[in-house]
């Protein structure tokens, strides 16, 4: 084992794993931290805190993570290189993993413009494919990315994302292939609408091997309302969601119900699929309805290791 | 931005008489200038003819002397849109014009002012309508805020 | 070339307005061909000034010089003289000329005329776009002659990012996606396996981030 980490115990142990995500507050509130994570902390192997998603300043993705490790959960930071250079990365990565923490996804962050300090300077010193590389070699060799000796080496599960949707298309299976050259133990892919075309993705994907060397979680988002539906396919770069699926949810009477049914055909589609090793739960500002999706998508309970008790201060 | 100007039209009891420069092309709107003479059309005489090979060679520094010389009002004329005789000299005009009237409003100045007209040689009428029509829009904008050369200035002082 | 950008018009009078008389220096080089600070810019700059002061009743006198380029000592020392004469300059040359003519004449106030934009290319007349960052360790040469460091809004060595779409990058759809042109561009090359390969961690002491920079030719100095 690599790390300590509940959910690469999980995967390890041959199961279908599942991580859902949380986003942090606007304030120094632990106690939403809390609340989220009793809700959530039965229903996945590990629950991602993202790392001022959309350049919108919350409560640090590490931060978070110590008070899911207080409540005894496998927490997935996130660290963007839009906001920190390699100095702070180690500097940060070595401080969360004295808290216990192992699962680190890596990413390149969106643009500060789309944030609320979008006069602010980026930083994007490495990108997200040599801080996959850089965490291997603190991990791995124990040394820091200047070549020296770390003390005690950090043990971390290293993620990546990708998004099969994303053009182009045809680079999309070498990107992956880069990330997993570099390092990565796990990787989340974007939200799956288009079961068909990620299908066809995870084909190129198993063709040249990729699926046995890393451990590939499939997004999913449950949607909430048609108008919901339709902003995802029109404004949001990189998902694709089908006609017809907007259609199920223009003509719905019960917009929620039938948001919670495509999530749950999407995912027994996605259990099928030879390579994909789990699914990561993404219920943007609907943290909520997540028990009620693991439930009833048959992924409940989650197994048991010693990872998930809680840690005594 | 909304033009800083004041009129001050009531010069006591002068009747203000604008001085406009028309810039004129040589193959069409000098030609309809000359034109409008032969054919005994009147038009203001405010209106003094400066003729150049084509509206294309207009530098937009050119506008601006004239409007620090004293003019209250500049008329480029050149040929009809597709029709100009060194093809697109026109038409490059019509975006100096277009920059000059921007960088007219940036002072506070009223882009009125300035026009860019279109016409062909044979239409003598046509170039009489606009020395018109030019004229009795800056007499209603008032004299230029730039105020006028010496002379006027000193005649203003008597008053 | 050098781009940039005249300041408005308030903002330069805001400057000039000071002062009764002002020397306007222009550029005959990058400026000129991007149409910010050459010769006739400093024209039109210099009568938009006059008619400005005119109206607000302002006394205001202006000369006008535009020198080869502002970037070498030998353009400047010719205009000494009426440098002299100014009570202020503006500078309508990019940052380092602005700053050569500061640096020469240390008693008299010299004010920027124009924000310096990029380096950039002509892409056609009226439109620059940006394609260098000056990062001191040019390495096109991996990525089909085309910068990321520049192009790139997030400079990323191995990208694109998720944020690439139709071609496009995530934070402006007229924006082009440099990582979708590099990858075009080594499709045509037949260069396309080179893309395999992690490009490292930059080392920044090159550019910017390495402090102030200056390159020395002992074979060139007197």
């Amino acid at each position: 084992m690599k790390s300590d980490s509940n959910l690469e115990k999980v995967l390890a142990g041959g199961g279908f794993a599942v991580t859902a995500e949380l986003g942090p507050p606007r304030g120094a509130d632990a106690e939403d931290i809390f609340k989220k994570a009793k809700l959530l902390g039965d229903c996945a192997d590990a629950i991602n805190i993202t790392d001022n998603q959309t350049a919108i300043v919350r409560m640090s993705s590490i931060g978070a993570g110590i008070l899911l490790k207080q409540r005894g959960i496998d927490p997935v930071i996130q660290v963007v290189t839009r906001d920190r250079n390699r100095i702070a990365i180690q500097s940060d990565i070595l401080g969360a993993a004295a808290h216990g923490i192992s699962n680190v996804l890596c990413l390149s962050g969106d643009h500060q413009k789309f944030g609320d300090h979008p006069t602010s300077r980026n930083v994007f010193d490495i990108d997200s494919i040599q801080l996959i590389q850089l965490f291997k070699k603190m991990r791995d060799e124990k040394k820091f990315m200047s070549g020296q000796d770390i003390t005690v080496a950090p043990r971390l599960f290293i993620g990546a994302a990708e998004n099969p949707f994303a053009d182009p298309f045809e680079f999309r299976v070498i990107r992956l292939a880069k990330k997993i050259n570099a390092g990565a133990d796990f990787i989340q892919t974007q939200a799956v609408f288009d079961v068909t075309r990620f299908e066809e993705w995870m084909k190129l994907v198993r063709d040249k091997g990729l699926h046995q060397k890393t451990n590939i979680l499939a997004g999913v988002i449950p949607i909430k309302s048609a108008r919901m539906a339709t902003y995802m396919k029109e404004s949001v770069a990189g998902l694709k969601v089908p006609d017809e699926i907007v259609a199920r949810m223009s003509g719905a009477k019960e917009a929620k119900e039938e948001g919670i049914k495509i999530c749950i055909e999407i995912i027994e589609r996605l259990k099928k699929i030879e390579g994909v090793r789990g699914v990561h739960i993404m219920a943007v500002a609907w943290e909520s309805i997540v028990p009620k999706i693991a439930e009833r998508a048959g992924l409940l309970p989650r197994p048991k290791t010693n990872n998930n008790s809680a840690v005594l201060l | 931005m909304e033009p800083k100007e004041t009129t001050s039209e009531a010069q006591a009891g002068t009747q203000f008489e604008p001085e406009i420069v028309a810039f004129c092309c040589h193959y069409c709107a000098f030609a309809a200038a000359d034109l409008a003479g032969v054919m005994r059309l009147s038009y203001p005489p405010n209106v003094k003819i400066i003729r150049i090979p084509c509206t294309g060679k207009l530098d937009i520094g050119y506008i601006f002397k004239a409007f620090e010389k004293g003019a209250d009002g500049i008329i480029v004329a050149g040929c009809e849109e597709g029709s100009c005789h060194f093809q697109k000299g026109n038409l490059v005009a019509k975006k100096r014009v277009a920059y000059a009237k921007q960088l007219l409003r940036s002072i506070g100045m009223d882009d009125n002012r300035l026009e860019m007209y279109n016409l062909s040689s044979a239409m003598g009428s046509r170039f009489a309508q606009i020395a018109t029509e030019m004229t009795d829009r800056i007499k209603k904008l008032g004299p230029s805020p730039l105020g006028r050369k010496k002379n006027d200035q000193v005649e203003e002082i008597k008053k | 070339m050098i781009t940039a950008v005249q300041k408005p018009i308030d903002e330069i009078a805001g400057m000039a307005f000071r002062h009764k008389r002002i020397l306007i220096v222009g550029c005959g080089s990058c400026v000129t061909v991007c149409f910010a600070g050459g010769e006739k810019e400093v024209k039109t700059l210099a009568s938009l000034l006059r008619m400005k002061a005119k109206m607000e009743n302002r006394e205001l006198a202006i000369d006008e010089i535009t020198i080869e380029r502002q970037c070498d000592h030998e353009f400047i020392d010719k205009i000494a003289a009426l440098v002299e004469k100014a009570d202020a300059v503006i500078s309508v040359a990019c940052g380092a000329g602005a700053q050569l003519i500061a640096e020469k004449f240390p008693n008299k106030i010299v004010y920027p005329g124009l924000n310096t934009t990029f380096l950039g290319i002509t892409e056609q007349q009226g439109i620059w776009k940006e394609r260098c960052q000056g990062c001191g360790s040019c390495l096109i040469d991996k990525t089909g002659g085309i910068c990321p460091i520049a192009r790139c809004a997030k400079n990323l060595l191995n990208g694109p990012c998720g944020g690439s779409s139709d071609g496009k990058c995530e934070i402006n759809p007229e924006t082009e996606c440099a990582w979708q042109l590099i990858y075009d561009r080594l499709k045509q090359l037949g260069q396309l396996d080179s893309l395999e390969e992690i490009l490292p961690a930059k080392d920044w002491t090159t550019s910017r981030d390495g402090g102030p920079r200056k390159i020395v030719r002992e074979d060139l100095k007197q």
